[in-house]
């Protein structure tokens, strides 16, 4: 395994040019649309509910929105990429080369982490003009964003192998990320939650994602940073596993 | 001399259709060998498999002496595959396609050949045109610098020149024969017999996953021997002595007269038959004697099965 290799480093600057050459699909639309949930949650809210000790609803908010763009793109990168190159047929110029599986999942999922890490970034700094946000634990940031990209572009690339047709990627795109992201406590505290839901939330790897996240800049999350680290970090190494064994096999790709 | 490619016994199913039945080929290096077969034969089952697209049930592969499933990174270096789909990826230019591709062989500053294979197949007009504003045959050659960027030793052309016009034809086979000139093993799959015949040295035969002749061009010429009388007859019929030499599908009837395709084995025999056809009271408006060619070859092995 050479993460520096020509090869990797040649299918990442694809991978990154691919997206950066739409990036008015790729970056602009995502940060127009969490600047609407904002705009649409943060003005409704506002004032009638409080999350974390003492933290208001926009600022709450703020954290989870970013995240959520991070997931969310990081995963869109990878899977697209994938199944428009299988339904397209042009994957056949990554199988020839002699790329190691290794070397063609650290390039989709590192370009999927610096897509999710720039819409991430453009929506925190379109949001952050509405309130007032401190960085408590600054690492804790950039260590659950970088976590949290690196896995949902593993989900991603798991994704667009499994996937024949565009229809299966939504499906595992609107029944399983989408959820999983949105019950993980973007717009809320799970600690508001009837207890069963508050449970089930526990179950879910996003929610100690977007909760270690938010422990940056608050100080102050539903469970231990430490604890979210743990889960997430075995989490991703499952996936990675899936993933490389995915390639290694061939699964799907060379039959 | 290790052979530039080693096929052994290699079977290949596909929810229990067998596409390959043990094809067994030794392609040795410089060769211009040529893979023919009917659709469904297997060809580009079997260029898949030794692009290690596909992996065999039974049987293994070497490119160069690598072994494309246990050794695949250094039998991919040696291989350069044109594949038969007409495939690209619409986000980037020609030279930003042909230096990506470089890459991922783990070539980096390899722009000068870039541009010696873009100006071998005309493309540097077109060098920072997006993938998607070219013609097909345009794509076609972008396909074939692509298996070309990493001056691989062994290039396989999966029915290259189909739907092409005459210029990139011309123009590709100019240069896959500088190339195989030079040293490059080159394996073709075509429809077109005549390029086969023309550009070829050896010539495998596929028929449904097996390998029905396996032989050099002049050799598979002069095995199934046999040339082709054209008589085209002013007067008279064709005597009922001679309808048996009728070549099947051949018989032509027209204004001037009736048309004939008889089959000669030597041209010995031609005498006789110019013999019959006078004492049958008929009269020869032209006369054309064609030599078989690999068409006519490649008909009588399909119908007839094996002449391995």
């Amino acid at each position: 395994m050479n993460f520096f290799s020509v090869g990797f480093r040649t299918l990442f600057y694809k991978e990154i040019l691919r997206f950066w050459k739409v990036a008015t699909q790729t970056v602009a639309a995502p940060v127009v649309t969490s600047m609407l949930y904002l705009l649409i949650f943060g003005h409704v809210l506002e004032g009638k509910v409080q999350m974390l000790d003492g933290v208001n609803y926009t600022s709450f908010l703020i954290p989870g929105l970013v995240m959520m763009s991070v997931l969310q793109n990081a995963f869109a990168n990878s899977s697209s990429s994938l199944i428009q190159s299988k339904i397209t047929g042009n994957l056949v110029f990554i199988l020839l080369p002699p790329l190691s599986h290794w070397e063609i999942l650290a390039a989709y999922v590192s370009a999927s982490i610096v897509r999710g890490l720039a819409v991430g970034a453009g929506v925190f700094i379109i949001t952050a003009w509405f309130a007032h946000l401190s960085f408590v634990a600054p690492l804790w940031i950039i260590v659950f964003a970088l976590l949290g990209a690196a896995i949902l572009g593993t989900m991603g690339t798991i994704a667009g192998i499994w996937a024949e047709k565009f229809d299966q990627l939504a499906a595992f795109q609107n029944f399983l990320i989408m959820p999983a992201t949105f019950l993980a406590g973007v717009f809320y505290s799970i600690q508001k939650l009837p207890p069963f839901w508050l449970a089930v939330s526990h179950f879910n790897p996003f929610f100690y994602m977007i909760d270690g996240f938010r422990y940056g800049f608050f100080g102050k999350s539903d469970v231990s940073p430490w604890t979210s680290l743990a889960i997430v970090s075995v989490f991703f190494a499952v996936l990675a596993a899936v993933a490389i064994n995915m390639l290694r096999r061939g699964y799907k790709l060379r039959h | 001399m290790t052979a530039a490619i080693q096929i052994d016994s290699v079977e290949k199913s596909y929810k229990g259709f067998k596409a390959l039945k043990g094809v067994s080929l030794t392609i040795e290096q410089g060769e211009f060998f040529g893979l023919l077969g009917p659709n469904g034969a297997g060809k580009t089952t079997l260029i898949s498999t030794i692009a290690g697209l596909i992996r065999p049930d039974v049987g293994s592969i070497r490119i160069h002496g690598h072994d494309v499933v246990s050794d695949q990174r250094q039998a991919r270096m040696k291989l350069g595959v044109v594949p038969q789909e007409l495939v690209f990826d619409p986000f980037f230019t020609v030279r930003e396609t042909l230096r990506l591709q470089s890459g991922y062989f783990g070539l980096k500053n390899n722009d000068k050949w870039i541009d010696e294979v873009m100006e071998h197949l005309d493309l540097t007009p077109k060098a920072d045109v997006n993938m998607r504003a070219l013609s097909g045959g345009m794509k076609r050659r972008v396909l074939v610098a692509q298996a070309l960027v990493h001056k691989p030793p062994v290039i396989v052309l999966d029915e290259p020149t189909a739907g092409v016009d005459v210029e990139l034809r011309q123009t590709l086979w100019k240069f896959i024969s500088r190339l195989n000139r030079e040293g490059h093993t080159v394996v073709l799959t075509t429809h077109y017999l005549e390029e086969a015949q023309a550009m070829c040295q050896r010539v495998a035969m596929l028929k449904t996953g097996n390998v029905v002749a396996l032989d050099t061009m002049s050799q598979l010429l002069r095995r199934v021997s046999g040339s082709s009388l054209v008589v085209h007859l002013k007067h008279g019929t064709l005597p009922e002595g001679l309808r048996h030499l009728v070549a099947h599908d051949q018989q032509d009837e027209n204004n001037s007269g009736n048309k004939y395709t008889l089959r000669v084995n030597e041209y010995a025999e031609v005498e006789g038959i110019l013999a019959r056809l006078r004492e049958g009271g008929a009269e020869i408006d032209e006369m054309q004697l064609q030599q078989a060619d690999l068409e006519d070859i490649f008909i009588q092995i399909m119908d007839s099965g094996s002449a391995r």
